[in-house]
């Protein structure tokens, strides 16, 4: 079944991130705040026009993803994409650091 | 080249200036994004997938050394060592943070470049053809006029606010290398029967969601006339063209819509208001631009031939190179080279730092310090001796430089697509890899030929699919990456815009078809020397797709 997370761009460097459950932006997807119905996916919502206001995060949207196991998966290539880095570049992007995942 | 004056200058200056005061208003929080997104994107600065993007211009696709050393400097310092060549004979950078934006454009005004009109809805970077000033076909040298064109349309308050982006290009040979006819104005210059120079004028050309082949609205245009008949074109549009659906907003619908005939009524009525006006141009002006890119004062190197003859005697591969990459210069002791961006299963556009630095070093030594940047996603060396093709090959060998494969089946098209592009739908970099490997053998492709492959990850078609021999339009579908085909394009002087074969192909289907398609053509065609354009031109689309959809319905 599927999710959803809070998921949008630093302003300062443009970096993929998402709302983690602490209320910060993190940089990877493990951590990030779980809407599983649909008062969460609201309160995700307005939590995305705040972060806009904020002004440390641009881009903010609202993203489907499945849990599988202790992971979360975009349902979307371009998500996962956003969530890894270039699939044509493994040495660079969120994957560079993190040697198990694969994108796509 | 040409050379910034002190208006030049203190324009670049001023406008870092103030995008790195809009920078800083944004990051203190005094600028919403809304605010401050028409600001970031007049200056090249695009939000995609991983970070933004920075666009910097490169003037009908010239260069010189030190303008690309501050490139690679750009790469290293700001960015992830490298930058990725477009079809708009631009450089993208993939990484660059927003805070550091004002200090890159400032080290691109420190060598007379800049990031303006790379986004929004005005006149963009005008192109031209990549040989220009250079090759043995050429009429005229097509940029003194780009460049007239740049510094007319720059900051122009009348066009900067159009109701879409506009685009021209310019070529000064009756082999159209710029593409012009997908262009919303497309110049080609030439000479009339009495020798004087002027442009064959088409409008409306374009490709995107609604491709479009060019109307030739008139066939010879002094050149005098070229920024009061341009500006006569952009009044009709900037007051015609449609403003209520962004899909529909581009000069093609227009001249689609109002019909070429009326359309050029219009034009010419508009160009009887402005043809006497301050914006004719007077010959001393044009002739003080064209002195910047006269022709640079070459050597007699006879002795070229003879040592190349020996060269190619004695290295196969050096001898593929040359047949490939080497085109005939004005001065025949001289050659253009073609520098391949397109290694066998490597990413089409992308080059390093240490690349860059060595094509700099190159140019420096061997090209009139000159380098081009080609909308094929390849750069060009237009001025070696063909005495010095061997150490340059050898130079450009020691970093994977050296692939001979220009106009061939590996030299892909590929736009950054869904591996990077916040508007693509699907990825174009990995199937353009995939390609090139599956081809990659230099017999292969030498016994295809000419082919040229355009991939796109996006309807808005940055990588040109829609006038691809083989055109190919990723799309998302269901969740999945889905590949349509299209056949038959070409950018070229016989314009034409791909006939799309059928159903589209899934990521793992796409190279067996593509694969197929070549396999037909090998068959079919009436000999080696009848390209693949040549032969979809003779027996249409049916062959082909006899090919793909029966074979498939077979498999199936």
């Amino acid at each position: 079944m599927s999710v959803k997370v809070l998921t949008a761009n630093r302003l300062t460097d443009g970096e993929a991130v998402w709302l983690g459950a602490n209320g910060e932006w993190l940089e990877h997807i493990d951590g990030a705040l779980i809407a599983r119905h649909a008062e969460a996916v609201s309160a995700l919502e307005e939590a995305g026009k705040a972060a806009i206001k904020s002004n440390l995060v641009i881009d903010v949207n609202v993203i489907d993803v499945e849990e599988r196991g202790t992971n979360l998966y975009p349902l979307r290539l371009r998500e996962r994409i956003r969530q890894l880095g270039p699939t044509i570049r493994l040495d660079l992007g969120k994957q560079a650091e993190k040697p198990k995942a694969t994108a796509a | 080249m040409y050379r910034y004056d002190e208006f030049d200058h203190a324009f670049v200056s001023a406008r870092v200036e103030q995008f790195k005061d809009q920078v800083e208003r944004r990051l203190a929080g005094e600028l919403t994004e809304d605010q401050f997104r028409p600001l970031r994107l007049m200056n090249g600065v695009y939000l995609q997938l991983h970070a933004y993007m920075l666009r910097v211009a490169i003037p009908y696709g010239t260069l010189s050394s030190r303008q690309m050393r501050k490139l690679a400097h750009i790469a290293r310092h700001y960015d992830r060592g490298y930058g990725h060549f477009t079809t708009r004979q631009n450089l993208q950078y993939n990484w660059p943070a927003l805070k550091d934006m004002p200090k890159v454009l400032d080290e691109l005004a420190s060598v007379e470049m800049h990031a303006l009109q790379t986004s929004g809805n005005c006149i963009r970077n005008v192109t031209a053809d990549h040989f220009a000033g250079a090759a043995a076909d050429e009429v005229a040298d097509p940029r003194p006029y780009a460049e007239i064109l740049r510094q007319w349309s720059s900051m122009h308050p009348e066009f900067s606010y159009l109701p879409r982006k506009f685009k021209i290009a310019v070529t000064g040979a009756e082999r159209d290398r710029a593409a012009i006819q997908v262009h919303d104005i497309g110049l080609h210059l030439k000479k009339n029967g009495a020798g004087e120079l002027g442009f064959a004028v088409y409008v409306g050309g374009g490709q995107g969601r609604t491709p479009m082949v060019a109307k030739k609205i008139r066939d010879f245009l002094p050149v005098e006339d070229l920024l009061t008949y341009t500006t006569a074109i952009m009044r009709v549009y900037n007051l015609n063209g449609r403003r209520d659906n962004k899909y529909k907003a581009r000069i093609k619908i227009l001249v689609h819509e109002t019909g070429t005939e009326e359309l050029t009524r219009q034009v010419e009525a508009e160009w009887q208001v402005l043809k006497e006006s301050d914006l004719k141009l007077p010959q001393k002006d044009v002739d003080a631009i064209d002195s910047y890119f006269r022709a640079p004062n070459l050597p007699l190197r006879p002795e070229g031939w003879s040592e190349l003859a020996a060269a190619r005697k004695a290295d196969h591969s050096f001898s593929t190179w040359v047949d490939q990459n080497v085109t005939p210069h004005k001065n025949p002791d001289y050659g253009v080279i073609t520098i391949s961006l397109k290694p066998i299963g490597g990413i089409p556009g992308d080059a390093t730092d240490a690349q860059m630095d060595l094509v700099a070093d190159i140019a420096e030594r061997f090209s009139q310090d000159e380098i081009r940047v080609s909308h094929e996603q390849n750069l060009v060396l237009p001025y070696v001796a063909i005495a010095d093709l061997r150490i340059v090959y050898d130079l450009l060998l020691t970093d994977g430089l050296a692939t001979a494969n220009a106009g061939l089946i590996t030299d892909i098209i590929a736009c950054p697509g869904l591996d990077y592009c916040a508007l693509a739908n699907a990825r174009s970099i990995p199937v353009a890899q995939r390609i090139s490997e599956r081809f990659g053998k230099a017999e292969r492709q030498a016994d295809i030929g000419e082919l040229k492959i355009k991939i796109s990850g996006c309807i808005n078609a940055c990588g040109h699919h829609h006038v691809g021999h083989i055109g190919i339009l990723g799309v998302e579908k269901k969740g999945e990456e889905l590949y349509q085909i299209s056949l038959g394009g070409s950018g070229d002087e016989i314009c034409t815009i791909g006939d799309i074969t059928g159903r589209g192909f899934s990521s793992e289907e796409i190279v067996d078809a593509v694969e197929t398609i070549v396999d037909r053509y090998l068959e079919i065609r009436t000999d080696k020397e009848e390209t693949f354009l040549a032969t979809y031109r003779r027996v249409g689309a049916a062959p082909f797709k006899d090919a793909l959809y029966s074979e498939a319905a077979n498999a199936a």
